[in-house]
């Protein structure tokens, strides 16, 4: 049964094709491995073995009806920011402690559709607003590679589920690095798409310019797999974007030859520790082996990114946030004197200081005589960061670099001062401001620290071009075993 | 020296679309609270708005009613506040970039008249209602309404006393019911007023204004107007000045009172909504919606003092609703444009008169264009007098005969008009009242009549009136 657990998802599709294992049986198998390992990792916050042992029964009876289909009777976990018809959906956080969602969002009725089974819900930093997973109402997840360390954030609970092979696949999703940043922490591979491809219709919005849902899987080729049956139009999403439906695995298999990777001069200066380099440089020399050449680029404006992403990304979030209002579901505080104290209450009580102090500088900046100042220049810069991509995808084909500046960090190291955690999303918000598709792939080990800790190669690719990425990052996953490796003592 | 009065209207239209603004669930009025509030009208977690097409082309109908311009790339924004009617926390609306900009209403007070400029129309979702009957000690909300669409529709401080505000606010009910955006109900509130008021001395500043907040009567409107102005007045006189204030009226004491100052105003932290995309309104779309467009009330008028010889009060009546005006063109279809004059004294004389007995509308009347074009046609030919003309009608609406023809013909009210047989009758009525005619030869006029009256009497009003006046006249004379 070993070899299920590290199974890839081809792998667990042809074992269910050739009888070998039911949706069901390895559905149990999982939900068993959850029950063991989850209390050390706190990676699932909701479990549901009945309904989930249920979703499996109809997935195999699809099966036996003669369905067909990659993902047919895969179990998977969903980030807890998805809304589930039948679930608590509570964004990690205790103002949707008891929300029980009337509907799905549109990605998990996608992937059910595909034939896709639920594991449980999986943890997340409170309403996507963190980089350590320390933010959520139900406690931190810890990094399964060493668990007095944090595993990213916000999509921790998403990664450390795939790092200790408690689901086969996840999904996550990324408004300044949250997929990519935690992948990077956890050692294995996470894409977030390009803005508008994947739905966001019943993704409980952070900042609605810059979320953007995706795959998170051990490889590549699992995440194209996955992100088949997460894109597409959706008509509920007016930024959703009317494009025709393509197959992301379709370019797996090209050879490397000729592939130009830029390599921005500003996500190689200061600020990358000493061992992420290194790992870095290995994993561009594999890439020159696998007949790539880099090129020097420049993306002048991204030094502003993190400034202009922490004015854009909490002016929207205090709008988004204030539907929590304890008036119509979720928390509301059990003793107020007045609709303005329920109101103050039960946010002040049902909110965690990191989405207070968001709050409170969104507010701050869209207020009369600030907006100028700030949320419209923040806007102006975000323009002139789209605009350096386009310039430097004149002459590259993908952008490389860096994921994040170090490897994973101890609890507490970085979440007593904001902007120290804020820069750990230093290479990543760019693409978000820019809505551009970006992913991490492990690209070796750092030991430094006295335990072997993963590192990840940032791919920026330009819009829409997923499938090139996937192929660039499957290339080299042919070529190493850094995404095959799982924490010892696991 | 006299005070200037200045208003300004706000006034919101509920736009008459089957779905609301941002979501599929209906707009329909009246229903139990919360069934027609989906996920969207709850503003639950996740969800996300749609702008609906509709909303849409019923702003760029009233953009193009009055002469304004249409924009191009308009943009929605969200106006954040706390209410527990207002699910989401903001409202949807438009700030920067209305979807309509600028255009006139033209209004006519005591034979003056005088076009009245609007600043901006921007589309925005309404809230839902606080309910504050009793739910075992605590307040409901009803989220029917939540995301019904609304056009705000603003003028410029262009009106300068009650009676020109209501006369806009009259027009402006008409014209959006004329182009079918809204219907106009005030008592459910599908369209009600805000009004800035402030005075000032003429050739001054602009005084500071007070908002007096959704007035939905044309009477409150009025009253609370002049209320308004007749306390700022007087707090001016009196050597007090005049904070800005959104003010509420009391239509019990006709007065009214602050809600709140500018000191505890919102702010609002208008910024564009990252959910939605910008409105591109293109001149394709501009035309597609203008060759659906009714003819408007204005040019009717015009057409209808030009071409069918009213009088301008007759149009302005006639013109009031789409469908009177429709009543009116149906019936002339029938009567030639000669007999024009006559309709629209029929339908705005009896047919307008008896509707409103019976608090009907218009295309609900018993009686049809083609019935009562029947009824003039039959007046225009003398075969009916216009007395005999309302029994007619009458008989007609109490559907108790197919057309104006089959009417007379069965309770045989043809006109006499045979001059000898008229002549008979008058011979006899002077035989049987000598006593009038002694009165008449003394000068007295009225005793004239009396005889009239009896010669009617004798022909059980059959006769044509103008034959026996006139040959009345030359017995007596003779």
């Amino acid at each position: 049964m070993s070899d299920l657990i590290n199974a890839s998802l081809r792998e667990l599709s042809a074992a269910l094709d050739a009888k070998q294992v039911s949706s069901v049986e390895l559905s149990t198998l999982f939900l068993d491995r959850i029950e063991k390992l989850n209390p050390a990792i706190n990676a699932f916050v909701t479990l549901d073995r009945a309904r989930t042992l249920a979703q499996a029964a109809e997935m195999d009876a699809r099966r036996a009806a003669g369905e067909k289909s990659p993902l047919l009777g895969i179990p998977l976990g969903h980030k807890d920011i998805f809304c589930t018809e039948g679930w608590l959906t509570t964004c990690g956080s205790k103002m949707l402690h008891n929300f029980v969602s009337p509907y799905d969002a549109t990605v998990v009725t996608k992937l059910k559709q595909a034939g896709v089974v639920t594991l449980g819900k999986l943890n997340m930093d409170e309403f996507a607003m963190g980089s350590s997973n320390e933010t959520s109402y139900f406690g931190p997840v810890k990094n399964p590679w060493d668990t007095k360390r944090v595993p990213g954030g916000s999509s921790g609970g998403s990664a450390a589920a795939i790092a200790a092979r408690l689901a086969p696949a996840v999904t996550g999703t990324d408004t300044g690095g949250s997929i990519r940043q935690p992948a990077s922490l956890c050692g294995l591979t996470g894409l977030k798409p390009t803005y508008g491809v994947v739905s966001r219709y019943g993704m409980i919005a952070f900042a609605s310019s810059l979320d953007q849902a995706g795959p998170m899987a051990k490889s590549a080729e699992d995440c194209a797999l996955l992100l088949n049956g997460m894109a597409g139009f959706d008509a509920r999403d007016s930024t959703s974007l009317q494009r025709e439906s393509e197959d992301y695995t379709r370019d797996l298999a090209k050879p490397l030859n000729g592939l130009r990777i830029g390599l921005p001069k500003e996500f190689f200066g200061e600020g990358m520790s000493d061992d992420v380099r290194a790992v870095v440089e290995a994993a561009l020399d594999q890439y020159r082996k696998l007949g790539a050449t880099t090129v020097d680029i420049t993306l002048p404006n991204s030094g502003l990114s993190v400034p202009a992403y922490y004015v854009i990304a909490p002016a929207e979030a205090s709008s988004n946030l204030s539907r929590f209002d304890g008036v119509r579901y979720g928390y509301r505080a059990p003793e107020y004197a007045n609709l303005d104290d329920m109101y103050s209450k039960s946010r002040a009580q049902g909110f965690g200081s990191e989405v207070k102090r968001r709050i409170l500088i969104g507010t701050y900046v869209l207020s009369h005589g600030y907006y100028d100042a700030y949320y419209l220049q923040a806007q102006k810069i975000r323009r002139l960061i789209a605009a350096d991509f386009v310039e430097a995808f004149k002459s590259c084909d993908v952008i490389m670099g860096p994921a994040s500046p170090d490897t994973a960090f101890a609890f507490g190291e970085k979440s007593g001062d904001p902007v120290k955690m804020y820069l750990s999303d230093i290479y990543t918000i760019s693409t978000n401001l820019a809505g551009l598709p970006g992913m991490s792939i492990p690209a070796g080990f750092s030991d430094k620290a006295g335990s072997k800790l993963p590192v990840g190669l940032q791919i920026i690719g330009n819009y829409f071009e997923e499938a090139k990425m996937l192929n660039v990052a499957h290339q080299y996953q042919l070529a190493t075993n850094w995404h095959t490796q799982m924490p010892e003592g696991i | 020296m006299k005070w200037e009065v200045v208003i300004g209207l706000e006034t919101h239209a509920q736009l008459q679309t089957k779905s609301k603004i941002f979501c599929g669930a209906s707009t329909a009025f009246g229903a139990e609270p919360n069934t027609q509030a989906d996920a969207v009208s709850l503003a639950l977690p996740g969800v996300l708005p749609v702008l609906n097409r509709e909303a849409v082309v019923c702003a760029i109908k009233f953009g193009l009613a009055i002469g304004a311009k249409i924009t191009e790339r308009s943009v929605f924004a969200r106006k954040n506040y706390f209410y527990p009617d207002l699910p989401k926390g903001y409202q949807i609306s438009q700030m920067d970039l209305p979807v309509v900009v600028g255009g006139t209403i033209t209004i006519n007070v005591d034979g003056n008249e005088k076009a009245v400029s609007l600043t901006r129309a921007h589309l925005e979702e309404d809230a839902g209602k606080s309910l504050h009957e009793d739910f075992h000690g605590k307040s409901g909300i009803d989220l029917n309404r939540a995301g019904t669409p609304l056009l705000e529709i603003v003028t410029e401080p262009d009106m300068r006393s009650a009676a020109e505000a209501v006369a806009y606010a009259r027009k402006l009910h008409e014209l959006v019911q004329w182009i079918g955006i809204c219907d106009g109900n005030m008592q459910e509130g599908s369209f009600r007023c805000d009004a800035n008021v402030s005075v000032r001395r003429p050739g001054e500043p602009y005084g500071t204004r007070r908002e007096i907040k959704n007035l939905n009567s044309f009477r409150f409107l009025e009253q609370a107007i002049n209320y308004e102005v007749q306390w700022q007045i007087n707090e001016l006189e009196e050597g007090r000045k005049i904070q800005q204030a959104t003010v509420l009226f009391d239509p019990d004491t006709g007065e009214t009172r602050t809600m709140r100052t500018k000191e505890d105003a919102h702010d609002y932290r208008y910024f564009p909504d990252p959910d939605l995309l910008p409105v591109e309104i293109t001149d394709a779309w501009k035309a597609e919606v203008q060759a659906a467009m009714p003819e408007l009330p204005q040019a009717m008028h015009q057409r209808f003092t030009s071409e069918y010889g009213l009088s301008a009060y007759d149009a302005d009546i006639i013109t009031s609703s789409r469908e009177m005006a429709q009543y009116f063109l149906d019936t002339v279809a029938i009567t030639g444009a000669a007999n024009a004059k006559l309709c629209a004294n029929w339908i705005q004389g009896d047919l307008a008169a008896r509707l409103n007995k019976e608090d009907k509308a218009i295309a609900d009347a018993p009686i049809s264009p083609a019935q009562l074009a029947g009824i003039v046609q039959r007046i225009v030919d003398n075969t009916i007098s216009n007395k005999i003309g309302k029994d007619v009608f009458e008989v007609l609406w109490n559907g108790e005969g197919s057309d104006a023809d089959a009417v007379i013909e069965a309770k045989g009210w043809k006109q006499i008009t045979d001059t000898g047989a008229i002549e008979a009758i008058i011979d006899e009525v002077l035989a049987a009242n000598p006593k009038s005619v002694e009165e008449f030869r003394a000068g007295k006029d009225k005793a004239f009549n009396a005889l009239v009256g009896q010669a009617m009497k004798a022909t059980k009003g059959k006769a044509n009136p103008q034959q026996v006046n006139d040959l009345l006249k030359k017995k007596l004379a003779g």
